[in-house]
């Protein structure tokens, strides 16, 4: 017996339209996402993009956790980069309550924010070549060699915290630990195990003609678009913009290191690659500096702060944001005087970054869609949060 | 145009009338909901402010609703934060859209979070929430939550 069936005839010539469904569940997304592509043969015309599969609204629940319990709360909107959203929530509460922060937990924090960097990178090159797939090579082989080096990150911040994923590691006022016992020298030889392996990466990658095709001149961003959606890391400075929080308007003692940020003006995915690249033996470098340079002392003004009520926190307000690995991370607090934010704005990297695709998408190939995807880098749940 | 903060509440003194904050690089500007549109292509011509950092809003109680957004001048470093109060019970606004295209989700998390309609917005629908969520708009301070403590 025949089965009934609709079939949709493609007409290659252009012509017919085809809406096709990308997600909730694609594992090229790196998340709950869906994109509704409007496809003419195996260009994209239209996409509709739908999220917040993973909204948990941190904004009403920062409204509702005092700001001793918050920090650790943060750490799960950008749960890969998870110690850039905790900074960005302390540092807002520590610019209205006026708090100092000693200079030890300062570098401290630069440490942990620059690992952070080198581990979300990892997990980046890694995902979005598999997204690539078998034109790499198998695909899922850089994905192998970055996880291991991510892994090695996260070993230091397993003793550095306690936890690998979700650290806790900020505190109003300075930080909740201080660095272990012969931590420092783990730390120097992982980095160099990670600054030898890039070479490596860069030499599977840009001798692969495969990879520049995919990369080179798809998925661009122009300058002017970037800005009014408000693109913002290595995206921005893929498309040339010369803007970085860490030198713009420098935050927890950046202003005393040495460090490039790399511009490409291409604006396509491999432009966005490169920066990264180079993003990764910058931090290196940074968290090498950090290290000779730690200063002695306390690593938090306001120690053992642990109940409720204990931050007084002012009427006021404050907008706080940090260089996360995927751009500006903010955090908009107004503050009426009680243990609680009157009103708290998480202003997400990855919403904004990933609000650029709407208008990138059009005119490209289906498969380009995870090429760009892959390299805008988003985290679902600073998208969502 | 390169224009120092101050220069630039200057500019907004002499063009809108309205006494702006200035704050290291932030200059603050109260508007009245009928300069909003108008302010905002202001800002972005001759402030050159094309960086959108982020659209939002405040829930005032009796106030009503306060709608904040906070663009930047990238080149000169000099940023704006545009706070325009609704009025109590007020709950449309005009877009932003045509002026930053970042607007777009940004307003359509607003119309999600406080129930706020944009007018002009070409595409005004729910960003976050579902479509299945009838506990009206959660960050709105009159919002009554289903009572669970996400602690102990």
């Amino acid at each position: 017996m025949a089965v009934a069936r609709t079939t949709v005839e493609v007409g290659y010539g252009g012509g017919e339209r085809l809406m096709m469904n990308m997600g909730p569940q694609h594992p090229s997304s790196h998340g709950v996402f869906r994109a509704i592509l409007t496809l003419e043969g195996e260009t994209v015309v239209a996409v509709d993009a739908v999220i917040g599969y993973l909204h948990r609204c941190h904004e009403k629940l920062g409204e509702t956790l005092t700001y001793v319990q918050y920090p650790t709360i943060a750490s799960k909107t950008d749960y890969v980069a998870a110690m850039t959203s905790e900074l960005a929530y302390v540092l807002a509460v520590e610019k209205i309550a006026k708090f100092e922060v000693p200079k030890r937990a300062r570098y401290l924090r630069v440490i942990a924010a620059e690992l952070q960097r080198i581990a979300s990178h990892c997990l980046w090159l890694g995902t979005w070549c598999m997204d690539m797939g078998g034109a790499l090579g198998g695909g899922a082989t850089v994905f192998l060699y970055t996880i291991r080096e991510r892994e090695d990150v996260l070993d230091l911040f397993e003793s550095l915290t306690g936890a690998r994923l979700l650290y806790g590691f900020h505190q109003v006022g300075g930080t909740r630990y201080d660095i272990p016992p012969g931590w420092d020298a783990k730390v120097r030889a992982t980095l160099d195990h990670i600054e030898q392996r890039l070479h490596e990466y860069e030499a599977m990658l840009e001798d692969n003609a495969f990879f520049l095709v995919r990369t080179q001149g798809v998925g661009t961003i122009s300058q002017t678009l970037a800005q009014e959606v408000g693109v913002s890391g290595p995206l921005a400075r893929g498309s040339g913009l010369q803007w970085d929080l860490r030198k713009a308007e420098p935050y927890s003692s950046y202003e005393d290191f040495e460090f490039r940020i790399p511009v490409e003006t291409a604006g396509d995915c491999f432009a966005r690659y490169r920066v990264r690249m180079v993003e990764f033996r910058e931090s290196i470098k940074i968290v090498r500096d950090a290290l000779a340079g730690l200063p002695d002392g306390p690593i938090s003004s306001r120690p053992g702060v642990k109940s409720v009520g204990q931050v007084r926190v002012p009427k006021g307000e404050g907008y706080s944001r940090v260089e996360g690995a995927r751009g500006e991370v903010g955090c908009y607090i107004v503050a009426d005087g009680s243990p609680k934010p009157y009103r708290m704005k998480w202003r997400g990297a990855s919403f904004s970054n990933l609000a650029v695709l709407p208008h990138i998408l059009p005119g490209c190939k289906v498969a380009d869609v995870v090429a760009i995807m892959g390299s805008i880098d988003p985290v679902f749940g600073e998208v969502d949060r | 145009m390169s224009l120092a903060p101050a220069a630039a509440a200057d500019l907004i003194r002499q063009t809108f009338g309205i006494e702006p904050r200035v704050e290291d690089r932030l200059v603050t500007v109260p508007l009245a909901r009928e300069q909003w549109p108008d302010f905002g292509r202001f800002a972005r011509e001759t402030l050159g402010c094309l960086y959108l950092n982020f659209l939002s809003a405040i829930d005032w109680k009796a106030e009503g609703i306060e709608v904040i957004c906070r663009v930047e001048n990238l080149a000169t470093g000099v940023a704006v934060m545009m706070r325009t109060k609704l009025g109590a019970g007020e709950l449309r606004c005009p877009t932003l859209v045509d002026v930053w295209a970042g607007a777009n989700w940004m307003e359509r998390e607003a119309f999600d979070m406080f129930g706020l309609t944009f007018d002009g917005h070409p595409d005004l629908r729910r960003l976050l929430l579902g479509d299945n969520w009838e506990l009206g708009p959660p960050l709105r301070k009159d919002f009554v939550d289903s009572g669970h403590v996400p602690y102990r």
